[in-house]
């Protein structure tokens, strides 16, 4: 059976007129009790162009202030599920994003456009959905990929980097001899909230002589001020989400 | 069934990338490691140019991938033929309602996820990891997609341990691999 990109298309959640269809599973309330601050609402391309001409993460529209066609489909597609993994968090699902073939194939070229051409031969995606972006990007770019994985997992020897928690702490680990001094790195990872394991990224390949070009993500959660965590480092986001958790209850 | 084993010329490039480190996760196990294969952008292409060539234009829509490594093959194939990507991921990490398929280990047992609605009756299927062991985890992914109404076509793996017979537990249904380690 042949199926046009319709089809291909599965809405798990309305942000529109058209109720889901009756086989889908619909976490979300019915469109009329959405309130739009709820959905990912798409934004102009933003990225932080903090070099050392600028102020710190000062952020900028794309040239001519207007947003990438592309976008609108994406935001669309990511579903927010309440209270997951525990109450009071919204969380940003990105799986509905990859049924969408239009929608995941857009994100790639998004950042394909972006980072293509400017030398990088690393891309370093985030266990476990930086795995899901970060090959696409790093073959359309002609760079490696390099897995920053939790710890023991990985099975060579490796370098660790402990980041805090608000509780507690966590490591991700990298196999030595991934990178070489010198080389020119992306990081992927699918969302920057507070920014801790981004910045345990960035930390781990400056270690071994790495230039981290930027980190780059699907979303972002401004409140949480991420952004700040990176250093000097710029951040590159496609969909802000400002969600006001407070208000649903 | 056999398992298909490809002899493109580009496959012994792939092979040569694989590291085998000895005594992980535990002594006597061999492990096969396709990080290195990652870091090489012609052979990571190759792998992925093979799996494509295979499967575009058979009218595959799903492309599962097993968390966590069927995360890295999985994505690139699924779009490059057209298909969305379904990952199949250990207990409580997808956020969405979800079925679940629960499979044995040498001790023990693990369980496999998959969101509920994210296939469709009839649609057709892949099933990428990056390798074939026993085969409890494939067979398990399987399961998943058969339940929710998909028709799984093949699994496809770079790497296959021929000797765990992994592929006698596939339902009969047919195993694409492009490397065996003896």
């Amino acid at each position: 059976m042949i199926r046009t990109p319709s089809l291909l298309r599965r809405p798990f959640f309305s942000s529109s007129s058209s109720p889901p269809p009756p086989s889908s599973s619909c976490i979300l309330p019915p469109p009329s009790l959405l309130r739009p601050h709820l959905i990912s609402t798409p934004i102009s391309l933003r990225c932080s162009a903090a070099d050392s001409r600028s102020p710190p993460n000062r952020e900028m529209a794309t040239a001519d202030n207007q947003q990438d066609p592309r976008l609108a489909g994406i935001a669309s597609a990511i579903r927010v599920i309440p209270d997951f993994p525990k109450a009071g968090i919204m969380f940003q699902d990105i799986t509905t994003l990859l049924l969408d073939v239009k929608a995941f194939r857009d994100t790639i070229d998004l950042f394909v456009d972006r980072y293509k051409d400017k030398g990088i031969s690393v891309v370093a995606g985030i266990e476990a959905r930086g795995f899901i972006f970060g090959p696409p990007i790093a073959l359309a770019i002609g760079a490696k990929f390099v897995p920053l994985r939790k710890p023991k997992k990985l099975p060579g020897e490796v370098i660790s980097e402990e980041y805090s928690l608000e509780y507690g702490t966590d490591k991700i680990e990298m196999h030595v001899g991934a990178v070489q001094a010198g080389e020119r790195a992306l990081i992927v990872d699918d969302l920057i909230a507070t920014g801790g394991t981004l910045n345990a990224a960035i930390r781990l390949l400056e270690r071994v002589g790495v230039e981290v070009h930027e980190c780059a993500c699907l979303m972002e959660l401004p409140e949480l001020k991420g952004r700040d965590r990176l250093g000097d480092k710029p951040l590159f986001v496609l969909v802000q989400s400002s969600v006001d958790a407070h208000d649903y209850h | 069934m056999s398992a298909v084993i490809d002899e493109d010329p580009r496959v012994n490039g792939i092979k040569t990338k694989i590291r085998v480190v000895p005594d992980f996760p535990k002594p006597g196990i061999m492990f096969q490691d396709i990080t290195t294969l990652l870091l090489d952008p012609k052979a990571f292409k190759d792998t992925v140019d093979l799996f494509v060539e295979r499967y575009k234009g058979r009218n595959i829509s799903v492309v599962a991938g097993i968390e966590a490594r069927g995360f890295i093959f999985g994505p690139p194939i699924a779009l490059a033929i057209g298909a969305k990507f379904v990952p199949l991921r250990k207990p409580k990490k997808l956020p969405g309602e979800v079925i679940s398929e629960e499979y044995t280990l040498e001790y023990g047992s693990d369980c496999l996820e998959m969101h509920v609605g994210a296939v469709d009756k009839g649609e057709c299927a892949l099933v990428v990891d990056d390798l074939i062991a026993t085969g409890g985890t494939l067979c398990a992914a399987m399961n998943l997609l058969e339940r929710a109404g998909a028709e799984v076509v093949e699994c496809a793996c770079l790497i296959e341990l021929p000797e765990l017979k992994g592929r006698d537990r596939l339902h009969g249904k047919p195993l694409y691999v492009l490397v065996e380690y003896l």
